[in-house]
């Protein structure tokens, strides 16, 4: 889960990470307000979650109060890429001396935190890491030991700056990987982390928390709004996401379910989504996975492949012929099923008039076939 | 003599005593294998299925020196704890069946683990099989058969359609292992591959990937610097999956423009392995192969 830019602040000034100040404005005169006490120049920043706000209009500046009201109120309610700014951040405008850029990242290749620190900030650190490789130090820590005075004194002197800079450096750096590890972080980078007169500050940031970490970090959990079909989904407790095709996935399991994207792909035909409905699930589980596709109004044909192992094709054709039966009106369904089982499900899907198929490439094919017809 | 398990392994189920413990417990002992004790804090001298439980590992250890195995069946906030425990305890290979177990957690166990020289499968996997000898696992046993084709998955339902399949075309499998769809794993590819090659009973492997991190790559790395005896099938899943999303398994994300199905695919074929475009395709490659 990506946390918001003010949320990422409030975390940073828990961890004594100098930001500029800053306030959360929800309407111009909050904005009025913050700005006032800031005085002088500011920044208004959308706070919204996709990434390149800065070219999409979502960060402003301001020479008064006034105009970061005006901005403010602007700003307020209109669509950044498609997500709807519901409020802003009012932030101290600094002088920049120079950028540079740290990270601590979890490195799944070798199972280990990364710390990763350039004096080349501002910019995308993997575009960084494809053409300049050597202008960024990366440092494994051992999560057991966790971060050491060898790792600060590497990028100390990788980063060559001047003393004051780099004792703050080293500062900075010890907070950020207690962050890190106390927050369960997938990453939590600076970038920038500017030089300024007042030393160094942490202008923009990226967080990311690990969603299964949520259950001990009570603070992050919010409920998603909204009624896409994702939001829906997820909130049934399924595993979903949402493509641009017409026909309509089901699965067991994730592996199996994204194999039977691939394999209607291969047939010719395009999936709508990737909905699994995971093990064991009951009858009334499918049946609600299937209602919630057959509304859908993109999916022409819904494909549901089960692989029975601890899922009872039983239970399964049980759920999808009352789904079938309230929701598929104009909708074709395709079948396969397989594993515990299976006969008596085949024959609950044959008595109303559904035709599973064994073989996951003939039922994807089928499926492909009656999207295009 | 297959990899990992066999009839000698003697098992322990950490959450024995839970809906899905006792589950499993039964469809295991069904199957055959050697379930010698169960651990539940605070259940000490019940017994579930016939099998006897124990507050600790330490305990159940004393009462079955035996034990070599671990399944791990506890909730993600206390599955930590009980691999420490089995760690401890001495149990030399711990398989965590539980999803959903914090990756700061997984990577701090997975390091103990290492460093004790304990062996971990999973989290987040349907655990391994050794067709006719023992299932330390969740997957449904029919499926699987006797025979020579090591199978090494992410996944857990596909790992079963690409099985049957295995097992209709005739060939059957040595031992089935899935690592687990997390981001970091106990067990990696090129671990698994390195004991099937070592395996006197295998003579293919097939490796089930799908999108995200760089695993299949590195197992790609590893069979073309090897130039590895055995024939490997690949398959992986996530052709059509968009940048970004997580798709299903915590691990099953294109992050930063990499782990995409396509350059993993590619990986694979440039280091000799034999892609398969579909599921099914797999069981025909194996056939011309073997």
């Amino acid at each position: 889960m990506k946390l918001h830019e003010y949320e990422s602040r409030e975390l940073f000034t828990a961890y004594g990470i100098p930001v500029p100040r800053y306030g959360l404005a929800r309407n111009g005169e909050e904005a009025l307000k913050i700005a006032r006490e800031i005085g002088g120049r500011v920044v208004v920043k959308a706070q919204v979650l996709v990434a390149g706000r800065g070219k999409a209009g979502g960060i402003k500046f301001a020479d008064t109060p006034e105009e970061a009201a005006e901005i403010t109120s602007k700003m307020l309610g209109t669509e950044i890429k498609g997500e709807k700014v519901e409020s802003v951040l009012i932030s101290e405008y600094q002088e920049v001396e120079g950028e540079l850029y740290l990270s601590v990242i979890i490195d799944r290749s070798r199972g280990m935190p990364l710390v990763i620190a350039s004096p080349e900030g501002g910019v995308e650190i993997e575009e960084l890491a494809r053409t300049s490789p050597e202008k960024l130090i990366q440092l494994h820590v051992d999560p057991l030991i966790g971060l050491r005075q060898h790792h600060i004194r590497n990028v100390q002197n990788f980063m060559d700056l001047d003393e004051s800079h780099s004792k703050q450096l080293s500062q900075i750096l010890t907070s950020l990987y207690r962050l890190f590890v106390e927050n369960d972080c997938e990453l939590a980078e600076i970038n920038p982390l500017a030089i300024t007169s007042g030393g160094l500050v942490a202008i923009d940031a990226k967080i990311l928390i690990d969603d299964n970490s949520l259950f001990r970090h009570s603070q992050f959990q919010r409920s998603e709004v909204g009624g896409s079909f994702e939001v829906e989904a997820r909130r049934m407790g399924f595993s979903y996401v949402e493509l641009d095709g017409d026909i309509g996935i089901i699965g067991n399991g994730a592996g199996l379910t994204m194999a039977t994207m691939d394999v209607v792909k291969e047939m010719g035909g395009r999936p709508a989504n990737f909905l699994d409905i995971g093990g064991g699930a009951s009858e009334e589980i499918v049946e609600k996975a299937a209602s919630l596709l057959l509304r859908h109004p993109r999916v022409r044909v819904l494909f549901v492949n089960v692989l029975g192992g601890i899922t009872r094709c039983d239970e399964v054709a049980r759920g999808l012929v009352s789904a079938v039966k309230a929701h598929g009106a104009g909708k074709k369904v395709v079948v396969r099923m397989m594993g515990t089982r299976e006969e008596e499900g085949k024959k609950i899907l044959r008595e109303s008039g559904l035709y599973p198929y064994d073989s996951m490439e003939e039922a994807a094919q089928m499926a492909a076939q009656l999207a295009q017809g | 003599m297959a990899i990992l398990v066999n009839n000698e392994t003697r098992i322990v189920v950490q959450g024995i005593t839970g809906r899905q413990g006792s589950f499993h417990t039964k469809s295991m002992l069904q199957y055959g294998s050697k379930i010698v004790a169960g651990v539940t804090p605070g259940k000490g001298g019940q017994t579930v299925e016939g099998v006897p439980v124990y507050d600790t590992v330490r305990e159940a250890m004393r009462e079955h020196p035996e034990i070599n195995a671990s399944m791990i069946m506890v909730p993600a906030p206390y599955a930590p704890d009980a691999v420490y425990e089995a760690i401890d305890a001495g149990v030399g290979l711990i398989v965590v069946i539980t999803e959903h177990i914090p990756v700061h957690d997984s990577m701090r166990f997975i390091r103990y683990a290492r460093l004790n020289d304990v062996k971990i499968v999973g989290p987040n996997c349907p655990g391994v099989i050794t067709p006719g000898e023992c299932k330390l696992g969740i997957m449904p046993g029919h499926i699987f058969s006797r025979g020579s084709v090591g199978i090494v998955s992410r996944s857990g339902t596909l790992t079963y359609e690409i099985a049957h399949s295995i097992t209709k075309a005739g060939l059957g499998q040595s031992t089935a292992v899935g690592i687990g769809g997390d981001p970091i794993t106990g067990m990696s590819f090129i671990d698994v591959l390195e004991m099937f090659r070592r395996d006197e009973q295998t003579r293919a492997v097939v490796l089930i990937g799908e999108i995200g991190g760089d695993m299949e790559e590195r197992a790609a790395s590893y069979i073309k610097e090897t130039s590895y005896e055995k024939p490997v099938v690949a398959y992986i899943a996530g052709r059509t999956a968009p940048p970004g999303k997580r798709m299903g398994h915590a691990g099953a994300i294109i992050s930063m423009g990499a782990g995409d199905a396509e350059s993993k695919m590619k990986s694979l074929t440039s280091a000799g392995a034999h892609v398969a475009r579909t599921p099914a395709e797999t069981a025909e490659l194996l056939r011309k192969l073997l």
